[in-house]
Order: C-alpha cells, then structure tokens, then sequence
C-alpha cells in the first residue's frame, strides 16, 4: 500500500509541480487505478470560471495524487499554496454491507473527522464496483445499497460527493461511461476547489498589500506570498496570470523606489539601500534561481538581488508565452532603471560595479534569447537586441577607460587593485555557465585581465553593434558607435583607424546640419588629423574649427593661433604652397567697382572695394589678397564705348555675394527649385481637351542622384590659377568681422576682365576661394576719338541763322593747346563768328571740368575753331551758328491755276508731298587735329516757305498770284513783296495790288500776293517773273546779319485771252422758267476775241486765201447730274482765226432738279487732226460719231489763260414740275 | 551631447514613422531611453520632428503630461509658421514661441 510517488521534499519547485490531491483508503485499489487516471484526467479541457471578472480559461487539469496523511493538511495561518491539498478522494471497492459497517465506515468516519478538524471541504469518495467480486458474494446485496449507505452516512445533502466507478479495468461501453461521469466529477471539483481556495488566498494577499503603509510590513514577506500565487498560476500552466503577479511586484517596487526618491519613504526599503557587494549579473538559466530567492526570504536581497531575481522569473515566463522579444526590450528597461535606482536610493556602489553588472547582465539576456531561437529569428529581430549590443558596448568601454585599459601604457597599480576588486565582486562563476566557453562571466574577466584582450572584446563588440545598426537602417546609431571607436582608437594612437570613423560620423552630421556634433566631430577629427599629420586637413579643420562659432572663444583662438603658428614656421622654409578654401577663414560679403558702372578706359584708375568678413576670432595679419583676373578681349566692340557705359549702369556697383549655406543642410539647399508647366492636349479633331496635368521641366535635375562620393570637406582640389592679371593688396590686417579692402589698379588693355579667384595669403597658408559668384566683370575700353554735330533744335530751317552743337569726344587723344579744327566753308552756308563763343570741358562720367573761351577764325574757305586744351577721354562740347542761305527754286514749267511748282534741280532739293518743307542738304568738310583725313558732316536745313503762283484772268484782264505759305513753327515778318519780269519787255507792267507795310506770316498760315498785268502791245506769248519777299523771325527783334530775301522765280505762258465761252439756258417758249423735266435749249457762243497771234500758229491751224482757222472742240458736260444733255454733248468747230468772230451752238438740256441750279460746263479744246494731210478730207461728223478713246490724242486743252468762261458762277431758276410723277430719262 | 543623442533620436523617428503612416497619432512616445535621459519624440503631419529629452530621474513627468507639452509646441509651432514674415528654414527668432518654451520649461523644472 505504497504512494504511488514517494513522500517529497517539503517543497519542490520546479515545473513539474501540480496540485496535489491526496487519496485515503484502498490503497491497492488507487494504485490499479492510477495509471488510467493520470493518462485520462489531462485529456479534456475544462472551462474554469473565475473571480472578479476575469475571462474563464480551458485548462488542462493534471494532479498528483499522494497517500493521505493527516500532516498534509495545512495548519491555520499556513499560507503555502502550493503544497496545499486541492482535493481528498477516498477510494473504496468495499460492496459488502458486513465489511462496510466492519471496517470503511470506521475509516470513512476518521477520514472525515480529520478534514472537518482542518475544516477542509473538498472531498469526494469513490466507489469502485467490480462485477467479479459481486459473482463471489452470493449474499450480494443490491449495489446500490452500500453506494447509498455511504451517501446517508457521509454525503448529508451532498449526494453528489460520492461517486461510483464501475469495472474500471475493463474495457466496455459501461466503464467508459461510469469514467467519464467520474472524471468530470473530479475536474470539477477540482476546479471548486481551486477556485475557493485561491480566491481566499487572493483575499487574504490583498489584505495584505492593504497593511502595506503600516509599520512593521515586509515587501519581501509580500512578495513571498504574492509570488506563491505566481507559482499557482504556473503550476496551472497559466503563465500570463502569474506574469501578472511579477508585473504588480515589479510595479510595487518601482513605486515604492519613486516614492521614496519623493522623500516618503518606506522602512523596508532601507535594507535594500545596504552598499552592493556582489554584481554578478542577471542569471537566467535557471527558472528558479533558489539563491536569490532564499535572500529575499530572509530579507537580505540588496536591490540588485532583488531586481534580478523578479526579472529572471519574468524572462523565464515571457520565454515560456514565446515572446523573447520583449525580454530583450524589457531588459534594457531593468538595466536602465536599476541604475536610476540606485541612483534614487542613493545605495553606494563601487565605481564599475554597476558597468560590470549591467555589462553581464547584457550579454546574459542576449545569450539566453540567443539559446531559446534560431538563428534566423534572431537576425530578423536584431532591431530588439541591438539596444542590449550598445549598451553593452557603451558599459565595457566604460570600464575600460576606468580601469587604465584604453591608455597606451596600460593600467597603472591604482588601475589593478581596481579590477581586482571588481572580479571579486564577480564572485565565482556559476556552476551552470562554467562549461560554457563564451559565458559573459569569462567574457568578461577576460576582458578585464589584459589590455589586449580589452581592446579584443571590445572591437568584437562595437563591430558588432555597428553592423547591427547599420542592418536596421540605424545609421545615425552606428555614426554614434563609431565616434566611440574613434576616440578608443585615438587613445590607443592610432589615428588612422580613427579617422575613418570620424570622417564619416561627420559626413552625416554635415548632410542633415547638426551643428554641435559637427563641431565635436572636428575637434576630434582635427587632433587625429594632428596626430597623422595630415596638415592640409588639420590646417583646413583648424580653419573650420576657428570660425565656428559654437566653440569658446579660447578654443577659436587655438585654433586659430594653430594655423598662425604653422604659417610663420614655414615662412622661411620651402615655398611649398597649402592651398586652403577661404569660406571657413573668411566671407566675402560684397564687391564694388568705382567707377560704380565698372567700364573703365584705357589707362583709367578702376579700384575694387571688397568687404571680407573675417570668421577668426582674433586679428589676423594677411600678407597678400589677389584677385585673380581672366581677360578675355571683347568682340563686341559696342561695349566699350562711352555711350555703353553710359546706357549700362548697375544699380550702385554693389555686387553682393549671398551668404554661405553652412548651416543648413547643404543636400536641399543645392536642389534647384521647381519648374512646373501646365500641360494641355487636345485632341486634333474637335480640339475637345483630351488630357491636362502637370510637367516638371527640370526632372533630370531634380531628380539626379546625389553624388555621394562628393564629401564636403575634401581639400577638394582648389587650382591655383596663376592669372596674368592679378590685382594684389598686401599686409593686410583682418579683424575678426567685415574688413574693407580697395584695390586700385590702372587699366591696361582694353578688354573684358571677369574676376575668377580670390586668394588670401597667409605665409604659405592660401586661402582660395576659387569662383566668385555671381560673375563680377569689369571692362576696359579704348576710344578714337570722335567729332559729333548737331543741329540744337529740332531741324535746321535755311534763311535764319541756327545753332549747331559740336561734341569732341577726346578718347584716348588728348587735345594740346593750339590743335583746332578746320571747317571748310561750303557755297551757299555761313558760319557765324561770334565774340563770346564758349567751349565746355566735361569729363568721362559728365562732370563739368572747366569753361573755357573758344577762338573762330574765319577766312574765305576755312573757319578755324582753336579746340581748348583737354586731356583723354573727355568731352568739348561748344556751338556755332550757321546760316543757310534760302535757295530760290525756280519754276520751270507753264504755270496752272493748280499751282503745283516743279523744283529744279539746281540744289539738292526734295520735295515732298503734302505739307513737308523743302529741304537743302549743305555739307561740311572738317580737318581734325587727330587724323588726316577729313571728316564731312552733312547738314540739311529745311525751307521754311512754299511758295506757288496762279494766273487769274478777267476778260482779257490778267493777274498774277503768288501765295508764300509757312511750314515751319515759327512766325515770320514778310516785307517788301516784289515781283519783276524778266523778259525785260518795256511794254509790260505789273501793278501791285498789295499793302506796302510788312506782313506776319504765322505758323501753318499763308499769305497771298497779287500784281495785275498790263500791256501795250501784243503780249509776249510767256513772261518769266521773279517773285522775292524780305524775312525775318518775327520774335527776334534786331538780327546780327543782314539777311536774303525770299526769291521765287517762276514763268507765265499764253496768259491772254483767245477765246471767251458763254453759255445761256432759255426756258421752253412761252415759258417763264425752267421746269424739271421739261426740256430746254442751251445756247453756247464762242468768240475769238484776237486776231493771228504767235500762239495760235501750230498744227490745228489751217489756211485757205489768207483766211486762219482752227479747228475747236467743245464739249458739255455736268459733272454734277443737275442737267440730263440731250443730243450731241460734243463736237468739232471750225474757227475762224480772226477778232470778234463768234460760234453759236445750240442743244438741248433738261434739268433733273428745282432750284437755282449753275449752268452745266462747256470745255473747250483744241483739236489736233491725226494728221494734217488728211484733216480737211475728214468729216468733222464722222468724227465725232466714231467717239473713240484714239481721239484723245489729238486734243489739247486750251491753256486756262487763252479761254475764259463768261458765264462760270451763272445759275438758272428751275421750278418743279406740275406733274413729277413720272420722270423718265435716257441719255445717249 | 545631448544633440548628438538627439541625432539617433531622429533616426528613430523615421523608424516609427514608416509604421505611423496611416495613423493620426502624431505623439510617438518615448523613443530612445538611456540610462541618464529619456528622449521622446513627436512628428506633425508635415514630418516636422519635435524632440524632447528629460533627465531620467524625473519621474514626475508622465507619458500624459509629455504628450500635452508636445501639443503645445506643435501649435505653438503652427503659429510661428504662418508668421508671412518667417522664412522657412530659418532660426525661430519668436518671442511668443519663446517665451512659451520657457514657460513650459520652468513648470516642469
């Protein structure tokens, strides 16, 4: 009747613990049963409801049954769990009444009376029924009767407590059954029981916690009890729930600590703030660590000890619920606030104690996460772990710089006694990790042992972590790592390995702009770069560092004095040149150019004004700044001029250079900015819009990788360009801020100077900045020197004097004293001297230099003009007056009643149409002192008159008219309006019909003259007149010259009087007036009014016996629709040449309206015969039948003076018509 | 160097950022403790980056307390960006923003 385990240690815990249920009575029969029941209880869930609300769980119930004993049952107050007994089964197989009452009721009897004194109720009894026994009793009493019996004696009210399991060895469908009802039986009162039981011990837990602000109370009492709920929980496989219990422990804790930081603090506490003696590390592998756990029963865990434990207890639950992750990132958590903790608490702690604890600690998280996954798993999750791979590596580097590990001589005795106290602290290795060869314990006494093995470990792990963040994209991380390294490296001097690390540190630093750590990254990089000698960088780095103004100003000055010092060692030394960026030395802020416009002539003074910020801190003695300038000879030759400089000016001079971009990050700033068009497409056929958007134009540039092998501060390569044209200032001294510096340089060839590099020397430190930008140019120009005339005012007008501007434009010819300028005199213009005649000296950019009197000598050809001395590139400007002398255009054609003139062609004169004045072009040839040739100017002076002339007649009485018309803007006097005949015949004579006083003749406005003629004898057949009139401005009063008269010559021909027309309308016989469409005669009588004259004697004249006569056509025409002309409108006359003979012609005319209307025309031409052989066979009728356009050749308009018209300017009344309904015309 | 902290600060951001796309939370809680400072960090919408780091030992500031600070600066921020005379990109030269850090700082100290 043995148990079938054997009786235990009083407490085992380890993760085969169960809850325990004890078995009473057969002992034999429990044992044949066990093995079917362990296998069977587990195989079902089980739902269990719980308290408070919590969500019910399936569980898998699985017991240890143990042998009941009466020691078993908990004492009052006992608060142990998991030794409690859950449930008390008593088992019996007793089917006989006699042996019932005999023996098992005793015993059932003593069973119960033990469980009521521990007043436990979980119990049940089970009958187990065996059909075999039953065949062996004969006096078998029916089953039931025992299993009631038992339920009487036993199960007041509580029937269900008592269970039958029938045959259970057998395998039928009835022992399944009975089995089954048995085995939830007894899942459920296990879960009763578990469920009563923990909800007192909750109860009595939290009452507990309740006390936790009296006096006397324990954490580590609490935590013990707390924890064998946690130990429940797990013993039930519900990990969750007893993580939950360490999770309020550890919150607890922490509480408590802050609390305490806060000043309330808890008595308990004080113990844990006992100095730390032992840092051994987390210890993870067991899921119990027994050591730690004894400490805090007995209350001597130091906080260490106690966070250790809580976390190992937490990470093994968490490794259980699969989720390593979190024990990666709740470790580092533990570790951080451990220290704050400590911190807090104030506990004493040997300096590295804590650097080595939280280091082992690391590495033992890491190793046991490492020893629960794959490989794989891991290396997807190194974003976890790589927090725990820093800190650890931040940890050991921090020991190592405590313990003399870094240095290059090793740890001193100070150094030693230190690590020998922190590997005592260690105390020995454990027993589980001491086969294993890469326990963080060796690891880290090994680390300690030795400098190499240090630097060893050390190396492995920041490579590692370095890695780790580089794989999960923590570059800025792995930068961090690296600057570490760096300095570890730098304090093992080997700069080298350093460099590397800084250089690209700084080159992420650089690229996003962060402006502190640049500026400790270049202080480290400049004492590595020291160290390698590197001088161009360091200087370049010394140069950085000094104009940064994140550093002290001491810490600027060494710098600074670094890069002084360097240059005043090597002043004597080889000319070995370092060529250096000039931004991290100086700015240059802004250039400007006098003259501002920066064209300069040939041997012009052209000074640069620079302003340089200078970034040192202190003073600093430069000994050269060049300029170097690129020439280039201009094509354009336009752009040296003086009129280009004067036409582009720049806004003051001021070129201002834009600030550096240093600050921000230079990856953005350099990215071109945007060019975006709209886009529209349409389609061909209806132009409906098919598509539209948006289209960036610079793509290529936006979207261009950057380059990343570009560093940003290489030496980058600065060429020295070693220009002809420098412009140079020495020993210049910068102080710390804007500095302005003139260079002066005289201007040598002309051409175009673009300045390329500015270069600031110190020693042999240059400074370079290698492209201003925007492009700064200046220009030399050279000039001939030009003579330039101008009328002052608008146009020059002929007949008055007019002013003349002359501008000398020296150029690169300096006028001595006695040069002067040679005008030859052309015909027919003067060139007025005057006394006081002033000559104006300006300068190139339009001041006025001086006022100096000029000397005009005229002789017969040449006037002379003295040019006033002047020196290069300057301008003379003085004036002259000139006076054209009017011409006197002569007609030469018959004059009309039009008055149009035909100018001659004796000057150059052209006339245009409508109102232009006539124009006369003079020119001028000018010798000048600087070359030998001859310069002509052309002047063109405008005549301010028209002047046109119209024969009138009266009869045989005849006039002349001569109109002057002005066409300039100014007003004149006309005087003395004369006219003479040239023909010289005694016998004419021209009477003026004009006022003697002198005439204004306004702007725009004419003045009419007219002269009658008359004669003796027979009247020449032209006369040739000559018309001239005296002028003079009218708002001048006095004039310096005489001046000449208008003249205006012109000829009269077949000015007399041939034939008188007359023409008269009769109204129809017996009519009083005219009627509209009644028809009425036109009588035309032509009259010759002379006898043979010169005139007529030409092809039309015919001569039978002495007898003249000349063939006439008249013609009758209305041009204005007045008269309908019935019949013949033309026809041929013959006439006779002879006085007072006369032609009558008589037609008929009908006027189409009333009123007053003026006669109709009545022409008259002279009719030439096609040719005269055939004229007199010719009918005159005929002729005129055949009224064909070839008959036009053979008329010829009278001249105007031969014919007059006696009835011109006659009007006949004309009445309307009675009856006008009906007018109907035809006109042939 | 503290900035320099702050630097892998920003890389976290951009980190977290990738899993907070979609979300409106612009608070991203804290982001990269050490052992003397805790680092927190906040992104606007427009991935302006806010980074506040608090000494370690101060407990008092909670994660609700650190979120309404970041609220504050994210408006107040606001406000000095709709300044039409601030450049973007330059220095805060604000004295309403200025003055509210300095506000917030001396609550907390």
């Amino acid at each position: 009747m043995d148990a079938p385990e054997e009786p235990q240690p009083p407490v085992i815990y380890t993760m085969e613990n169960k809850p325990i249920v004890t078995c009473a009575g057969d002992q034999n029969l429990f044992t044949s049963i066990y093995p079917t029941l362990s296998q069977q209880l587990p195989r079902e869930p089980m739902e269990w409801r719980r308290s408070y609300g919590r969500a019910p769980k399936m569980i898998h119930l699985e017991s240890n049954f143990v042998q009941f004993k009466e020691e078993l049952l908990p004492k009052e107050g006992n608060k142990a769990l998991l030794t409690f007994p859950f449930l008390h089964i008593y088992w019996t197989e007793c089917c006989d009444t006699e042996v019932y009452k005999a023996t098992v009721k005793d015993d059932l009897t003593k069973w119960q009376n033990i469980l009521k004194a521990h007043s436990s109720v979980d119990w049940l009894i089970v009958v187990v029924e065996n059909d075999a026994k039953k065949k062996n009793k004969t006096n078998i009493l029916p089953r039931t009767s025992i299993v009631d019996k038992i339920r009487n004696d036993f199960c007041n009210k509580q029937s269900d407590r008592c269970v039958v399991l029938s045959d259970p060895l057998k395998d039928s469908s009835r022992t399944q059954e009975s089995w089954n009802a048995f085995l939830t039986k007894l899942r459920t009162s296990l879960l009763m029981s578990f469920t009563k039981n923990l909800g007192k011990f909750e109860d009595d837990m939290r009452t507990l916690r309740e006390k936790r602000t009296e006096p006397g109370w324990s954490f580590c009492d609490y935590f013990m009890v707390q924890e064998e709920l946690a130990f429940v929980f797990e013993m039930l496989q519900q990990f969750e729930d007893a993580l939950v219990q360490y999770d309020e422990l550890d919150a607890l804790f922490s509480q408590y600590v802050v609390n305490f930081g806060a000043g309330d603090g808890a008595n308990w506490l004080t113990f844990f703030c006992e100095p730390v003696r032992s840092w051994n590390g987390l210890i993870l592998r067991k899921p119990i660590d027994m050591e730690k756990r004894a400490l805090i029963q007995r209350q001597e865990a130091t906080l260490l000890d106690l966070r250790s434990y809580l976390f190992s207890r937490q990470c093994t639950l968490l490794l259980f619920l699969q989720r390593p992750w979190e024990v990666a990132q709740r470790a580092l958590e533990l570790l951080h606030s451990c220290v704050q903790e400590l911190k807090l608490l104030e506990v004493s702690v040997p300096p590295g104690a804590l650097d080595c604890w939280v280091f082992l600690s690391c590495l033992e998280v890491l190793q046991r996460i490492e020893g629960c996954c794959d490989r794989a798993q891991i290396d997807s999750n190194v974003a976890h772990t790589v927090g725990l791979w820093s800190y650890a590596t931040e940890k050991l580097k921090s020991l190592g710089y405590l313990c003399g590990l870094v240095s290059e001589e090793g740890p001193n005795s100070e150094d030693l006694n230190r690590i020998v106290d922190l590997l005592a602290g260690l105390g020995a290795e454990r027993p589980e990790t001491a086969n294993t060869a890469q326990s963080p314990y060796k690891k880290l006494k090994e680390a300690l042992s030795s400098v190499e093995a240090f630097e060893k470990h050390y190396l492995d792990l920041s490579h590692a972590a370095i890695e780790m963040h580089t794989s999960v994209g923590r570059t800025r991380s792995a930068r961090l790592v690296g600057k570490d390294l760096a300095e570890f490296y730098m304090r093992k001097k080997s700069p080298q390995k350093a460099e590397i690390y800084l250089q690209g540190a700084l080159k992420s630093y650089l690229a996003e702009g962060w402006a502190l750590p640049i500026t400790h990254t270049r202080k480290q990089l400049a004492e590595c770069q020291k160290h390698l000698g590197q001088t161009e960088n360091y200087l370049q780095t010394s140069s950085l560092l000094a104009s940064d103004h994140h550093l002290t100003e001491e810490e600027r000055k060494h710098f600074c004095q670094e890069i002084l010092s360097f240059a005043s060692r090597q002043t004597d030394g080889t000319g070995q040149k370092i060529v250096l960026p000039l931004h991290c030395f100086a700015h240059l802020r802004d250039l400007h150019f006098t003259p501002s416009n920066a064209v300069v002539h040939v041997g012009g003074v052209l000074s640069v004004d620079i302003t340089l910020c200078s970034q040192m801190p202190i003073p600093v003695r430069v000994e050269q700044i060049a300029i170097n300038v690129h020439f280039s000879i201009e094509k354009n030759n336009y752009r040296k001029t003086a009129e280009w400089l004067t036409k582009h000016k720049t806004a003051n001079g001021v070129i201002t250079f834009p600030a550096e971009t240093s600050p921000l990050p230079a990856a953005q700033n350099n990215l071109p900015a945007l060019e975006l068009y709209e886009m529209f497409e349409r389609s061909p056929s209806d132009h409906s819009l098919n598509t539209t958007g948006i289209i960036c134009k610079n793509v290529h540039m936006l979207l261009r990788r950057q380059e990343s092998s570009t560093s940003l501060e290489t030496p980058s390569g600065v060429a020295l360009e070693d220009g002809a044209h420098v412009l140079k200032c020495s020993d210049v001294t910068l102080e710390p801020g804007p500095n302005r510096i003139t260079f002066r340089t005289q201007a040598k060839e002309p051409g175009t100077y673009t300045l390329r590099q500015l270069c600031a020397s110190v020693g042999p430190v240059w400074f370079v900045l290698p492209h201003l930008y925007p492009l700064v140019q200046y220009d030399v120009y050279s000039q001939e020197p030009q003579l330039h005339v101008a009328p002052l005012a608008d146009g020059l007008l002929a007949g008055i004097p007019q002013k003349v501007k002359f501008t000398v434009t020296t150029g690169h010819y300096t006028v001595k004293n006695g040069d002067s300028l040679q005008l030859s005199n052309a015909e027919a213009m003067l060139i007025l001297c005057h006394a006081e005649n002033r000559a104006v000296i300006y300068s190139n950019t339009r001041e006025k230099a001086s006022d100096v009197l000029l000397r005009v000598q005229s002789s017969d050809r040449v006037t002379s003009v003295s040019l006033p001395a002047a020196p290069a590139y300057h301008m003379i400007e003085f004036e002259l007056e000139v006076l054209s002398l009017p011409s006197a255009p002569v007609t030469g054609g018959e004059s009309s009643t039009l008055g149009t003139t035909e100018p001659h062609r004796k000057h150059k004169d052209t006339h245009r149409a409508g109102h232009c004045m006539a124009t006369t072009d003079h020119k001028v040839s000018i010798d000048c002192p600087w070359s030998i040739y001859s310069t002509v100017i052309a002047l063109t002076f405008s005549v301010p008159f028209r002047t046109t002339h119209s024969l009138l007649s009266a009869g045989t009485r005849k006039y002349i008219q001569v109109c002057v018309q002005n066409l300039s803007e100014l007003d004149f006097q006309l005087s003395d309006g004369d006219l003479v005949d040239h023909g010289c015949s005694a016998d004419l004579q021209l009477v003026p019909l004009n006022a003697k006083c002198p005439q204004a003749i306004h702007s725009k406005q004419s003045v009419f003259f007219v002269w009658e003629l008359l004669w003796a004898r027979e009247p020449p057949p032209s006369l040739r007149c000559c018309f001239s009139v005296g002028f003079s401005p009218a708002s001048e009063g006095q004039l310096s010259v005489p001046l000449k008269p208008y003249t205006y010559e012109f000829q009269v021909e077949n000015f007399f009087t041939l034939y008188n027309v007359k023409a008269e309308i009769l109204p129809p016989s017996g009519t009083e007036h005219c009627r509209t469409g009644s028809l009425c005669s036109l009588e035309v009588s032509i009259t010759r009014l002379s006898d043979l004259l010169e005139v007529d004697k030409d092809e039309a004249l015919t001569e039978t016996d002495e007898y003249f006569s000349t063939k006439l056509m008249y013609e009758v025409v209305d041009n204005s629709s007045n008269w309908a002309v019935c019949g013949k409108s033309s026809g041929v006359i013959s006439m006779p040449v002879a006085a007072q003979a006369t032609h009558r012609v008589h037609m008929e005319v009908m006027p189409l309206f009333a009123g007053y209307l003026p006669l109709p025309d009545v022409r008259l031409f002279k009719y030439l015969p096609h040719h005269s052989a055939h004229s007199s066979q010719l009918d005159a009728d005929s002729w005129i039948e055949s009224d064909s356009l070839s008959l036009d050749k053979h008329l010829d308009d009278l001249p105007p003076g031969q014919v007059f018209n006696s009835s011109a300017g006659t009007q006949i009344l004309v009445i309307p018509s009675k009856d006008d309904h009906v007018l109907e015309v035809s006109v042939t | 160097m503290v900035h320099t902290s702050l630097d892998v600060v920003d890389e976290k951001i951009s980190a977290m950022g990738k899993a907070l796309v979609d979300q409106r939370e612009l608070y991203l809680g804290l982001l990269y403790p050490t052992e003397d400072h805790k680092v927190y960090g906040y992104v606007t919408n427009s991935k302006v980056k806010f980074v506040m780091v608090v000494d370690s030992s101060n407990t008092a500031l909670r994660d609700n307390e650190i979120r309404s600070m970041f609220r504050k600066l994210h408006s107040s921020y606001t406000d000095v960006m709709c300044n039409p005379f601030y450049n973007p990109g330059d220095r805060i030269q604000s004295r309403a923003f200025d003055s509210m850090v300095t506000s917030m700082m001396v609550q907390v100290c």
